[in-house]
């Protein structure tokens, strides 16, 4: 077991990756839901980093720029259209 | 023993539990506007101290792949974008209309409305 403690910081992103699913099944407004997203975007972006230190492929660090740029863009549009400016 | 390796794990192991924090923090606060602050606040160190720790983990892969450059781009745009968002998503929930919690006791831009000083209104 070489790289063990990676293996603990994936349990809590595991973790973290279901607490934001439960609010966004949950969560009473748009807004509740949208941050549950960002929340799980972000976390969905360290795993995807650590995916690609234990692979060895630097090629998913650029998957990972895309993901949150279209995240990103995602919230903005979501939040002009809950202001009725869209 | 690879004392580098063993820094980069420990800060991808004290980011993740600062996610996890964010998270639990997601799940039990009573209010939208305070699960915005911490769901994009916390979330922002968590991410930022975890990709640091795994640019740490690879910095001896630099001459084949240009890691540890990408890791900084990828900080610097969470850095720019994450505080943006939670801006943006408070300003539309108060324009809804969204009721504050019952503990909450100070409403500084509900006065700014009343006193009308702010430069343009809140939903166009």
């Amino acid at each position: 077991m070489n790289n063990i403690i990676i293996y603990i910081a994936l349990i809590f992103l595991m973790l973290t990756l279901l607490a934001g699913l439960i609010r966004f099944i949950k969560g009473p407004s748009i807004v509740d839901r949208v941050v549950a997203f960002d929340s799980m975007t972000v976390t969905s972006l360290v795993v995807i980093g650590v995916i690609a230190y234990l692979s060895n492929r630097a090629i998913y660090f650029d998957v990972a720029v895309v993901y949150g740029l279209l995240s990103f863009l995602g919230v903005i549009i979501v939040a002009k259209y809950i202001q009725g400016g869209l | 023993m690879d004392y580098v390796k063993l820094i980069g794990e420990l800060f991808l192991l004290m980011g993740s539990f600062s996610l996890f924090v964010a998270a639990v923090g997601l799940l039990r606060m009573p209010d939208v506007y305070n699960r915005v602050q911490t769901g994009t606040k916390a979330s922002t160190l968590g991410a930022i101290m975890s990709f640091i720790g795994i640019g740490l983990l690879a910095v001896d892969h630099w001459d084949e792949t240009n890691w540890v450059g990408r890791v900084i781009v990828l900080i610097i745009f969470i850095l720019l974008t994450n505080p943006v968002s939670s801006h943006v998503l408070m300003r539309a929930a108060y324009a809804m209309k969204i009721p504050l919690s019952k503990v909450t006791s100070v409403d500084k831009l509900k006065e700014d409305i009343e006193n009308k000083v702010l430069e343009e209104p809140l939903d166009e």
